[in-house]
């Protein structure tokens, strides 16, 4: 059984992301430990609706090692490796995280240009000087490339009772 | 052979997450999937016929542009992974 916590950290939208509480700290921690460079990694889970319901997080690595402080780009070798093993487990591929060191969790120009999976969630974590204080969730919109945009997102954090 | 369906494009393909095509290389499993979807085709796709930039294909684990790319020869139990860039900043 669990118990529901509301986080208030996005404007309120019709899309949601629902994440249990130890894999937004996990998350949030894996950019902790990137500072002063960009982490990213793979949300796993089911799609219900306008609902994204995370399972599980899975870290990956950042290629942009030109410009890692700004840049992430996930290595397609990798992402095939996480899509089998997502089939395997009956999960899908329900978004993806990445950090913004020292600066505001909202997707910038190039978060925009470089998202193609619409559909999916795109959650942000702003880490200041090493530790993580918001995080915001995207959703990417649209029906082709030309016309796709992010949208608010509410971001659900499901708490686990004492005991479990 | 099987190709995989990335979430994204799976609204086009059915939604399905897998399509079975009968192909002899790359480019024959695309041409046979974007015949049976023809939605797919300007997702996979740029005007001139080429693969978008941001579209990886998979032929295993390996990428077709260090292959043969589209004359990539295949066997029936080889599967084709289509996988779009992740990045941003």
């Amino acid at each position: 059984m669990f118990e529901y916590a509301l986080c208030l950290c996005a404007a309120v939208a019709n899309k949601m992301l629902t994440i249990r509480q130890s894999e937004l700290d996990a998350l949030r921690r894996h950019g902790e430990e990137t500072y002063p460079h960009e982490c990213c990694g793979v949300m796993l889970g089911r799609m219900e609706g306008d609902e994204r319901i995370v399972e599980d997080v899975l870290r990956a690595g950042n290629t942009r090692v030109d410009s890692p402080h700004n840049r992430y780009n996930i290595d397609p070798r990798e992402l095939v490796r996480i899509q089998r093993q997502a089939r395997e487990r009956a999960l899908d591929i329900v978004g993806f995280y990445h950090s913004h060191p020292d600066h505001p969790a909202r997707w910038s120009q190039t978060d925009l240009a470089e998202a193609h999976w619409v559909g999916c969630s795109y959650a942000i974590t702003s880490v200041e000087n090493g530790r993580a204080t918001v995080t915001n969730s995207f959703a990417l919109e649209g029906t082709i490339e030309e016309d796709k945009r992010f949208a608010d997102e509410q971001v659900r954090v499901v708490v686990a009772e004492a005991g479990d | 052979m099987k190709i995989l369906i990335p979430t994204p494009l799976r609204q086009y393909a059915g939604k399905k997450d897998a399509v079975d095509v009968p192909a002899q290389t790359v480019g024959e499993a695309l041409s046979g999937l974007t015949t049976q979807y023809s939605d797919l085709r300007k997702h996979l796709y740029t005007d001139d016929g080429k693969l978008r930039a941001f579209v990886n294909v998979y032929l295993n684990d390996e990428d077709i542009r260090y292959l043969q790319k589209e004359n990539t020869p295949v066997n029936d139990g080889d599967t084709l992974a289509i996988v779009p860039s992740i990045a941003g900043g």
